[in-house]
């Protein structure tokens, strides 16, 4: 691309290119399931018709908002647990200690691996499901805030000691604030374990929901339908992720600023490049 | 999973070394304090370790939790010891590994090729992107089955989900890795007149590999959940289904057994990986974050 073109060419220019992989994608599909007949791969027409008498919006209130809910629910509650117990075992070294070794296990432990023994300790009901959700999602908010919390600048921990502000504003006004680029970080990761685990769980065990819906489709050999469903799948989860960005960039705003002017400020240290795979890469990168 | 390339997850052994701000205190103070603390420390650890097994040992043979449903720990544990030592829990749990393996295998041979190149062209990546940014957060359970009806409930079907899901973070990581190459070093390559290859094998591959391995270990773990899932949903053999049919027989106190030993091998595989990674990477200054801070 030449530079001098205008930026608004340009940036047509760029959309027309990323979008023209995809438009060919599925002209391709639709012309190859239209003529091969394929049980399995049904024609985009039949596809795009199913789905419109299905979620538009019959079954919305019966699978859809059931998932989303139980989803939203074991989110919030891994979010509220991993903040409050990262900040506990960030700023005590004695029980961070402690915690470790369990942390670790459990971290490790696949969490559909637990939804027998969640079945076992609420029943068949939503309570199983959440508590699923919040065994798997609840450890990257977890181990982020952890670090986050232990990253915060000393200096400023000191000075406000010395001031005298108390623990609990301290905790509000100095711990929180820098640790939130890592938490949200963590709370990104954990919302697509969290659509994950939703699907799983309602597979396993469920009368009603997105992920019993594709499983009953398939097994009753509703292959338009199955496919509808994942479909609308894919679309909850890049919504989901799309909304959670555009959140992130509004509560994070401040922070994305002052890195912006640090950057321009000196060239990068190598230092600095080098951490980068470990800590969490910026949004911007993924979103550039 | 829809696991996106914000890894997040900080390299494991990290949740209790060195605070940045506080320099080791036990440093200086000589070899036979820092001694004393390391032990002092193991004991906290294993000390919350018994203290989590004694509350639920304590709520089963209280009652707190109905007894017939969550059996004392002692009790899982013997059965798991009992377990141990016979022949089918490992040809489980080598039906769980061998999905996790050839999946994470072939991920990786076409993941990391892909990312290179997508890398390393811009129009390339343009091409691809809104592809990708689409499928990664696709959560990949939706499409077990799909792959029941087209690959069966067998091993296949269970490399077909791996190889999905662990594909994203993988070419992510790499073309990040890629796109970060130090301009400096590669314009001095080009100074140099080093040809493509060499520019390929001495810098873009070695600055590219500790994202490449971040991307790995993100996927191990992921891979492992994808194998259990397909076990436990679409019952694939493997330590999924045990679960399953243990849970079926009502032979709870083997169900927990069971689900302990998947932690275990999740953990196993975790430490492996930061193991190999903090070896393979050591010249990495990522690696000695912590004494760089």
């Amino acid at each position: 691309m030449s530079t001098e073109r205008s930026p608004a060419l340009r940036r047509a220019g760029l959309v027309a290119l990323e979008l023209c992989v995809p438009v060919l994608l599925l002209v391709g599909y639709g012309l190859w399931s239209h003529r091969a007949l394929d049980f399995y791969f049904p024609p985009l027409g039949e596809i795009a018709e199913v789905f419109g008498r299905l979620w538009l919006f019959d079954r919305v209130p019966g699978d859809l908002l059931p998932s989303l809910v139980r989803m939203l629910a074991g989110y919030a509650l891994s979010v509220v647990l991993g903040v409050g117990a990262g900040l506990l075992l960030g700023l005590s070294r004695l029980l961070r200690t402690a915690a470790e070794p369990v942390v670790e296990f459990l971290r490790a432990l696949p969490a559909p691996a637990l939804i027998p023994f969640a079945l076992l300790l609420f029943g068949a009901g939503d309570g199983a499901k959440v508590f699923v959700i919040v065994l798997g999602a609840v450890w990257p908010i977890l181990l982020n805030t952890i670090d986050g919390v232990r990253g915060v600048d000393a200096q400023q921990l000191d000075m406000a000691r010395a001031y005298r502000v108390p623990f609990a504003a301290r905790v509000l006004h100095i711990v929180l604030p820098a640790a939130s680029p890592r938490i949200f970080a963590g709370m990104r990761t954990s919302l697509a374990i969290a659509i994950i685990l939703m699907v799983v769980s309602e597979m396993v065990a469920s009368s009603n929901g997105l992920g019993y819906f594709v499983l009953e489709s398939q097994r009753s050999f509703a292959i338009p339908e199955m496919w509808t469903g994942i479909i609308l799948l894919g679309v909850l989860g890049y919504a989901l992720n799309w909304v959670f960005l555009r959140v992130e960039r509004r509560a994070l705003f401040w922070h994305r600023g002052a890195r912006g002017r640090l950057g321009t400020a000196g060239p990068p240290g190598r230092r600095g490049r080098a951490a980068r795979p470990r800590s969490a890469p910026s949004p911007e990168v993924t979103d550039a | 999973m829809g696991a996106d390339t914000a890894p997040a997850v900080p390299a494991g052994a990290a949740l209790v070394s060195g605070r940045a701000g506080a320099p080791a205190r036990g440093g200086r103070a000589g070899p036979v304090r820092a001694r004393a603390r390391r032990w002092r420390e193991l004991g906290v650890r294993v000390g919350g370790v018994l203290a989590v097994l004694a509350a639920f040992e304590l709520c089963s043979r209280l009652g707190v939790l109905p007894r017939q449903w969550f059996p004392p720990v002692s009790e899982i544990y013997v059965e798991l010891f009992r377990l141990a030592f016979g022949r089918p829990l490992w040809v489980e749990i080598g039906r769980t590994l061998s999905g996790w393996a050839i999946g994470l295998g072939l991920a990786t041979l076409l993941a990391v090729p892909a990312g290179v190149l997508l890398g390393s062209s811009r129009i390339a990546y343009h091409l691809s992107r809104t592809v990708i940014e689409f499928f990664r957060p696709v959560p990949s359970v939706a499409l077990i089955p799909l792959a029941v009806l087209v690959y069966g409930t067998g091993l296949d079907m269970k490399v077909f989900l791996i190889v999905f899901v662990t594909f994203w973070p993988v070419l992510m990581q790499t073309i990040y890795g890629v796109q970060d190459v130090d301009p400096v070093a590669k314009d001095t390559a080009r100074c140099y007149g080093l040809p493509p290859t060499a520019v390929f094998r001495l810098i873009t591959l070695p600055s590219a590999a500790p994202y490449i391995a971040t991307g790995l270990r993100l996927s191990s773990s992921v891979a492992l959940v994808l194998a259990v899932t397909a076990e436990l949903v679409a019952g694939s053999p493997g330590l999924g289904q045990a679960i399953v049919v243990a849970q079926s027989n009502a032979l709870i106190t083997r169900m927990y057994a069971l689900i302990i030993v998947t932690g275990l091998v999740g953990w196993g595989l975790n430490s492996a990986f930061q193991a190999v990674e903090g070896r393979l990477l050591r010249w990495h200054p990522s690696q000695r974050q912590e004494v760089a801070r």
